[in-house]
């Protein structure tokens, strides 16, 4: 027998903890936000006058002190917006008109009225205050319930309701599974609106070019690129007149930057009045009043349970609330968990009713978790209830329901394909690094003690990679029917080698810390043999130039299962062509090359390797020379999609994410009966991220989604009184985590790769964002021995609470 | 006491990241976009303009100080340094270093702000608890990380800095 020559080990650098390519320049001061550009010379400044009240009619706007201002360019009002450009589409059929500055009304408080464009953003605020605006003010309406009160005044009046938006759904047998019920158990929930802060505040600098009746649009914008039809359809221009540009670097987002991103249309169209360059940098005040939040939902809950805690069907009535418009992708908030609305348990029927309000308040979009945290605090409280309801352990209830092992991959009912999992063991594993036995007994010496303490749980799947299709199951069937299906989420990504053999990356994703830089460099150097070092990594998105699809961005978590395997496909082709001159170099097999060291190696013969930029030279250089078939130059774009995500079927069941991953969290905490203070002991989450990409950005990102979580459960909400008007301008009013409240939080690891993606990765960045408000929840539901939990878990709610 | 009108412009006099510099400002005129806007350095990031998120924070006559919550003219005179003194990419501080291994940072975009007060707590607090390096976390805003990371990386910094004194 012959042996064959040893294999050279290739470098492994996918799943290795590697410190960031991107910290040098942010640790150094040397990032390049939006604010930081200075694209265009001769840039003038914008400032927005915002609506003082909720819902006006206005009846004037008057702009000439403003404009006799010295260093003042152009004042732009809705009525003249209305003129040059068209309302933004979005996914419902009732016509709910959106531009980016109010039209004839104001809908919230801190709508834009104006854009005062001028030389500097001091003088262009003075001018502000030189705009005279006359308002009839009509009834505002604040609360989802007064909203769905048929004598509320309908904030769009064309569309007669506040009700814009009402579907039903019903999957496998539901009256049947209710009529065998041994017991049904009922709850209603509400959940507040909150929105993740990112500390970069938005920013655009637009240049209308008026030669070739072009906009090009610097912008944080994070994705989906379906904001570049959107804008080209409201600008009114084809898209390939409209060049969306993304900086190096974004200040975070969280979703709050995704689409819709209004202010980029603002902004180009004040540049295309004014004849300038314009840059708006909105403040914190402009952010947390009028830029993005998600929705606050009311859910009633029916499950029909047997006595044994079997969970046979589901009836859920949501009403979300988008503030007073319906911006794309809305109403995605009632639909990103729709295929998933059975969470990680094997129900197997399930009724939705679906309704979509409008009220005078921010309207709302993308948000951490994405109608996650809405989902799961229903529904892991009901779990919760039922098993008080039934005096079962509450473990038990979870255990009998879970999807098994041996299930997956699990079609949900309204349509996910749960692709991997073994929730059972990940469960378990939450249980022992909680010591689960020791925790119960210690919430039970406090209580003897006659301290206030309770055990809380939740188990919820984390859906990643948000299929382009699923928003439109918000359309009835025949109305579907009308216009061309939506299927996949495709990802696109270029690897090139230039004459020196400098590998360069392009990415269509506009991260904003989640560190792709330096993964897609993990990747790419594995594939082609190289070190880390000699990868540069472009983050920036223009849209005239990068590799960009439809649905490119950085968004439901998508990077690790679809972003990456781009990455991986398209430093495939740059081997597999380095590989074949190699192989012609040396007159031997391309099959028979490797590529490792910076060097393509026949195998066996290390003594003929060929340096990778000797070949990248002979693509540019000498393409004569080139192997039969092979283009010239080595520049290989690769474009991926998930194949699991069909469009919606004719069932209306619809697979809306690419991989679910799984988190089970475990808290202990005292509330202090006196203050209301909230002390979390022990915080226990095991993921499922399938097949880790860099374990180091994985825990950050873990990190990260439990502090928004955390916020979202104690802290944060976007408050406004009965007048609707705004109390939480500021970052005084409105409270974010800071260190000191950040709990330990103990993070573990069940990980099962997805079987439909090459790489087997989960999104994480999610998880804990839908599963921290819920758990935190029952824990202290389960401390004060009540079933009523509100969200944000205030000293002075939870005093409220206690005080019952 | 002198005082300015808002639109008048005065001449400003200050140190800034080491090197010697002469401008002009309205009176009006915030720190954080003075050192922006008139002197380029875009390694101050505004983050809210009303002193609680942190993320424009310098050090005058090296202390810590909101960047937003101070007129340029009041610098006039003093001693202004931002993160770019620290270190330089080929060459970084020993606390951007623990930043770095610690993953202690994400967007990036609070980070130099969050340094800049590390560094001062650093040099006061040689030997810190982590109590107090919570504590003075707590002037900052950080929405990425859940500041777990960037404890570790400061307590971490001491330490090492601890072992390397004879």
């Amino acid at each position: 027998m012959i042996e064959s020559p040893p294999r050279i080990r290739p470098q492994r650098w996918i799943g290795e903890a590697v410190p960031r390519k991107e910290d040098p320049a942010l640790l150094t001061g040397a990032g390049r936000f939006i604010d930081d550009l200075d694209p265009f010379p001769n840039t003038y400044h914008a400032a927005i006058l915002r609506s003082p009240h909720a819902h006006a009619r206005i009846l004037s706007v008057d702009a000439a002190r403003a404009l006799a201002l010295d260093g003042v360019k152009a004042v732009l009002t809705g009525a003249r917006v209305a003129e040059i450009s068209k309302p933004f589409h979005a996914g419902i059929s009732e016509p709910v008109h959106f531009y980016p500055i109010a039209v004839g009304k104001v809908r919230y408080v801190g709508e834009p009225v104006a854009v005062v464009v001028a030389r500097d953003r001091y003088i262009a605020e003075d001018a502000l205050d030189l705009i005279e605006v006359e308002y009839e003010r009509l009834e505002p309406v604040v609360e989802i319930d007064r909203a769905l009160e048929r004598d509320s005044a309908p904030l769009h009046e064309n569309v007669g309701s506040n009700v814009v938006h009402e579907r039903s759904f019903v999957y496998g047998d539901v009256d049947g599974a209710f009529a065998a019920a041994e017991d049904v158990i009922k709850a209603t929930f509400r959940f507040p609106k909150y929105a993740s802060t990112p500390i970069e505040t938005y920013g655009v600098i637009a240049h209308y070019q008026r030669g070739t009746d072009t906009y090009a649009i610097h912008a944080n914008f994070q994705g989906p690129f379906v904001l570049h039809t959107l804008l080209a359809a409201a600008l009114r221009v084809p898209g390939n007149r409209v060049r969306v540009l993304v900086p190096p670097d974004i200040g975070g987002s969280y979703g709050i930057k995704a689409l819709l991103y209004p202010y980029m249309a603002l902004i180009a169209l004040a540049s295309k009045e004014s004849g300038v360059p314009v840059r708006w940098i909105e403040d914190r005040l402009e952010h947390l009043c009028a830029s993005s939040s998600l929705t606050d939902r009311l859910t009633k809950v029916q499950a029909a349970v047997l006595r044994d805690g079997t969970v046979l069907a589901l009836r859920l009535d949501h009403v979300d609330n988008v503030g007073a418009y319906v911006r794309a992708p809305e109403p995605a908030c009632l639909y990103r968990m729709h295929g998933t609305s059975t969470g990680a348990y094997r129900i197997p029927a399930i009724a939705i009713h679906n309704r979509l309000v409008t009220t005078n308040k921010l309207p709302t979009g993308l948000n951490r978790g994405y109608g996650g945290q809405e989902h799961y605090f229903a529904l892991e409280r009901t779990m919760a209830l039922i098993a008080k309801r039934l005096q079962l352990d509450r473990l038990d209830v979870v255990r009998r329901n879970l999807v098994h092992a041996d299930e997956f991959p699990y079609r949900a009912p309204a349509g996910s394909v749960l692709d991997s999992g073994d929730y059972q063991a990940a469960l378990d594993e939450a249980l022992r690094l909680a010591e689960y036995g020791k925790l119960l007994a210690a919430r039970d010496r406090a209580r003897a003690q006659g301290r206030c303490a309770g055990v809380g749980l939740a188990c919820v799947v984390e859906p990643s990679g948000s299929s382009m299709g699923y928003i439109t199951i918000a359309l009835p069937l025949e109305q579907r029917k009308k216009s061309l299906p939506k299927s996949g989420a495709a990802e696109a990504v270029t690897v090139a080698l230039d004459p020196t053999g400098a590998i360069t990356v392009r990415l269509g994703t506009a991260p904003q810390g989640q560190g792709h830089q330096t993964v897609a460099a993990q990747i790419v150097a594995e594939e082609l043999g190289v070190s880390l070092e000699s990868i540069e990594v472009i983050a920036e998105v223009d849209t005239q130039t990068s590799p960009w699809t439809i649905a490119s961005g950085t968004y439901s978590s998508r990077f690790a299962p679809i972003a990456a395997v781009a990455v991986q496909s398209a430093a495939r082709k740059v081997a597999m062509k380095l590989r074949a001159i190699a192989a012609q170099e040396c007159g031997v097999p391309a099959d028979d090359v490797e590529l490792a060291e910076g060097l393509a190696i026949p195998r066996g013969e290390r003594a003929k390797a060929i340096p990778i930029k000797r070949l990248a030279g002979l693509a540019h250089w000498n393409p004569l020379a080139l192997p039969a078939g092979l283009e010239p130059g080595v520049y290989e774009t690769a474009y991926y999609s998930v194949p699991i995500l069909e469009a919606p079927d004719d069932q209306d069941r619809v697979n809306s994410s690419a991989v679910y991953g799984f988190v089970a969290d475990i808290c202990l905490l005292e509330v202090d009966r006196d203050t209301g203070k909230i002390d979390i002991q022990r915080y226990v989450s095991v993921h499922d991220t399938g097949r880790m990409l860099n374990p180091l950005l994985a825990e950050g990102q873990i990190r990260g989604g439990f502090a928004h979580g955390l916020g979202g459960a104690l802290m944060e909400e976007i408050v406004y009184d009965e007048s609707g008007a705004l109390l939480s301008g500021t970052f005084a009013d409105y409270l974010c985590p800071t260190a000191a409240e950040i709990p330990p939080l103990q993070i573990g690891h069940v990980d099962t790769p997805s079987p439909f993606t090459p790489l087997g990765a989960k999104g994480i960045g999610e998880g804990n964002s839908m599963s921290v408000p819920v758990t935190i929840a029952n824990a202290v539901a389960d401390a004060l021995g009540i079933d009523d939990v509100t969200l944000p878990l205030t000293p002075r709610r939870v005093w409220e609470l206690a005080q019952r | 006491m002198i005082t300015h009108k808002a639109a008048e412009r005065a001449a400003i006099s200050l140190t800034l990241d080491g090197v010697h510099v002469k401008e002009e400002a309205p009176a009006r005129m915030l720190l954080s976009d003075f050192l922006r806007q008139t002197c380029g350095k875009t390694e101050v990031h505004v983050g809210c303009e009303h002193g609680v998120c942190g993320a424009c924070t310098v050090r005058v006559d090296g202390r810590p100080v909101r960047s937003c919550l101070m007129f340029a003219v009041q610098a006039d005179g003093h001693n202004v340094d931002t993160v770019a003194s620290l270190g330089s990419r080929d060459e970084l501080s020993p606390l951007q270093r623990s930043f770095h291994e610690h993953h202690a940072l994400q967007c990036g975009f609070c980070t130099p702000g969050i340094l800049n007060s590390a560094q001062v707590f650093l040099e006061e607090h040689p030997d810190p608890s982590e109590r107090e390096v919570v504590e003075m976390l707590c002037g900052h805003l950080c929405r990425c990380t859940g500041y777990r990371a960037i404890v570790d990386a400061v307590l971490d910094c001491a330490r090492a800095g601890k072992d390397e004194t004879p």
